[in-house]
């Protein structure tokens, strides 16, 4: 058991502050039993939002010492104790209370996303065929747990906050996954370049760093979608393949 | 939407609330990339010493025209302007330059660590306005699959270079017979480490399968995508180890061609 002490980000849109906090670790602990061993004892008003404490809800994202993780897969043996531990809200959202940020803005981008748009059924019964090694590449894709750490650290949001002209690597991959999926026939080409802002993406992959299911989402999401808004825009040899044979 | 403010505004350039060394990792990419700058520029400045017997240097191949005996077109061409200094190199060299300026590994790289855009993940920088790859100029970092294209011809005139690094000419008898030197092994290491730099190419991966939904259809396509795929998540590693060795080859013959050290035959 050692002694460690938490610097807790207290506060509301308007003020706040670092508090500092002492409290015991103990074996097996992790940031969010830290913060909820606070919150018990120290910090009854403390708003945190978390629901499964077993990294798939996405609830209790957090910047532990400046990186954006999930607080219930953060192992308190994994960070140095003998320093104050800084906890603070995500940045790339309006705050409402201590830890707690209000992400809304990204079920608003969601719902702008074309949605899947399966081609006619293969059997007379409405159903469809599609092989494994077809749907294995958007399968990835669905591990999304919607944390939205990726949001968080993307300095394209984070820094320069272009809210309205980004929708950031979780709304790549989401295009992606629908976009690659072999029964979908929708087109969101036209969208990822204009209203999506693909292009502002400079891949320097901090979201795939952040990403606490390990989804490849530079390489395997947005790189992929780049190269068919380039086929769709920019290419002129694609261009005039493409007269002679169309996508599928 | 419109707001979404920040709510904790960062300020100033490299601040962050990260403990661990963040600068780390620009910071080498920084001295790598910009040592192998200086040193190619350098390199292909010199225009001699790139040639030792069967070997040729990675820089300056294919060597259009030059004074060695590996030049394809014969020597310096009449119509390159007298007031413009000369080198083989000058000829070939903006091709993999820009396959390498425009490949998506280093530009997320030297983005950071160039440009600071960011410094590194979470971590302030120096500007607020930002264009990324949406505007000119970097809208022009699209044109990287016709960079691809002639990547894959320079692998090709590389191996081919391998080839002729197999055949020694007598300088006695003038008689050319088969044997193998050091050189031999770096300039088929270099084409190892280019070809898995270039066929791991996130532009290839698209066009070999990334640009269809179905791929089953033809298992040829899966095939390549798989392997080009394979390839693809080492992007990095093959990356940077193509880059010294090509570094290091130009190094190998050089000193070769200079006397300063002796190629040692293996058979
Ligand atoms: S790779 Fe693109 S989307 Fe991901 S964090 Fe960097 S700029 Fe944002
Ligand atoms: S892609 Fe990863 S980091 Fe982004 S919201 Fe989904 S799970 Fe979270
Ligand atoms: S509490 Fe559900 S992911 Fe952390």
């Amino acid at each position: 058991m050692v002694m460690a002490t938490f610097k807790l980000w207290r506060g509301d849109r308007d003020a706040g502050r670092f508090e500092d906090y002492q409290t015991d670790i103990t074996e097996g602990m992790v940031v969010l039993d830290a913060v909820h061993q606070i919150q018990a004892e120290q910090a009854q008003d403390l708003a945190v939002r978390w629901n499964c404490k077993a990294g798939k809800c996405g609830s209790c994202s957090a910047e532990v010492n400046g990186s954006p993780k999930l607080m219930c897969m953060t192992r308190c043996s994994d960070i140095p104790l003998d320093k104050p531990v800084s906890i603070e809200p995500m940045k790339a959202f309006p705050l409402i209370k201590d830890l707690v940020t209000d992400v809304s803005w990204n079920f608003q981008v969601k719902k702008r996303i074309k949605p899947f748009k399966p081609r006619q059924p293969d059997a007379d019964d409405g159903t469809w065929r599609m092989a494994q090694a077809d749907i294995d590449r958007v399968q990835e894709f669905r591990k999304c747990i919607e944390c939205f750490l990726c949001q968080d650290v993307c300095h394209v949001l984070r820094e320069h906050q272009m809210h309205d002209a980004f929708i950031g690597p979780r709304f790549f991959v989401y295009g992606a996954s629908l976009e690659m999926h072999p029964l979908d026939i929708e087109n969101r080409l036209g969208d990822l370049k204009d209203s999506d802002g693909i292009g502002y993406c400079n891949i320097t992959k901090c979201c795939t760093k952040v990403c606490p299911e390990d989804i490849t989402i530079t390489d395997n999401a947005i790189i992929p979608l780049k190269e068919r808004v380039v086929d769709e825009f920019y290419d002129p040899l694609q261009k005039l393949f493409r007269i002679f044979r169309p996508r599928g | 939407m419109a707001q979404a403010e920040l709510t904790l505004k960062q300020h100033g350039f490299g601040q962050t609330r990260r403990r661990d060394l963040w600068w780390l990792q620009p910071l080498a990419v920084f001295a790598g990339l910009s040592t192998f700058v200086i040193y190619t520029t350098w390199a292909a400045f010199q225009g001699e010493y790139y040639a030792f017997g069967p070997y040729l240097s990675p820089l300056y191949s294919p060597e259009l025209f030059g004074e060695s005996s590996h030049s394809w077109f014969g020597a310096k061409p009449s119509w390159w302007p007298a007031v413009l200094p000369w080198s083989p190199a000058f000829l070939i060299l903006w091709a993999p330059g820009g396959f390498r300026l425009t490949c998506y590994y280093y530009r997320g790289a030297y983005y950071k660590a160039f440009w600071a855009d960011p410094p590194s993940c979470a971590v302030a920088e120096p500007r607020h306005r930002y264009l990324g790859e949406n505007s000119f100029p970097l809208i022009l970092q699209n044109i990287h699959r016709y960079f691809l294209y002639l990547a894959l011809l320079f692998v090709v005139v590389l191996a081919y270079d391998v080839w002729n690094a197999l055949w020694f000419t007598d300088a006695a008898t003038g008689a050319t017979s088969f044997g193998i030197g050091i050189g031999t092994l770096v300039l088929a290491a270099n084409v190892v480490f280019l070809g898995g730099y270039t066929l791991g190419c996130h532009s290839l991966r698209h066009l070999v399968g990334g640009i269809r939904d179905r791929l089953s259809a033809s298992p040829a396509r899966l095939k390549a995508y798989n392997c080009v795929g394979c390839l693809n998540r080492r992007h990095m590693l093959w990356a940077w180890m193509s880059l010294c060795w090509v570094g290091f080859s130009d190094v190998y013959v050089r000193l070769c061609a200079m006397g300063i050290w002796t190629d040692l035959r293996i058979l």
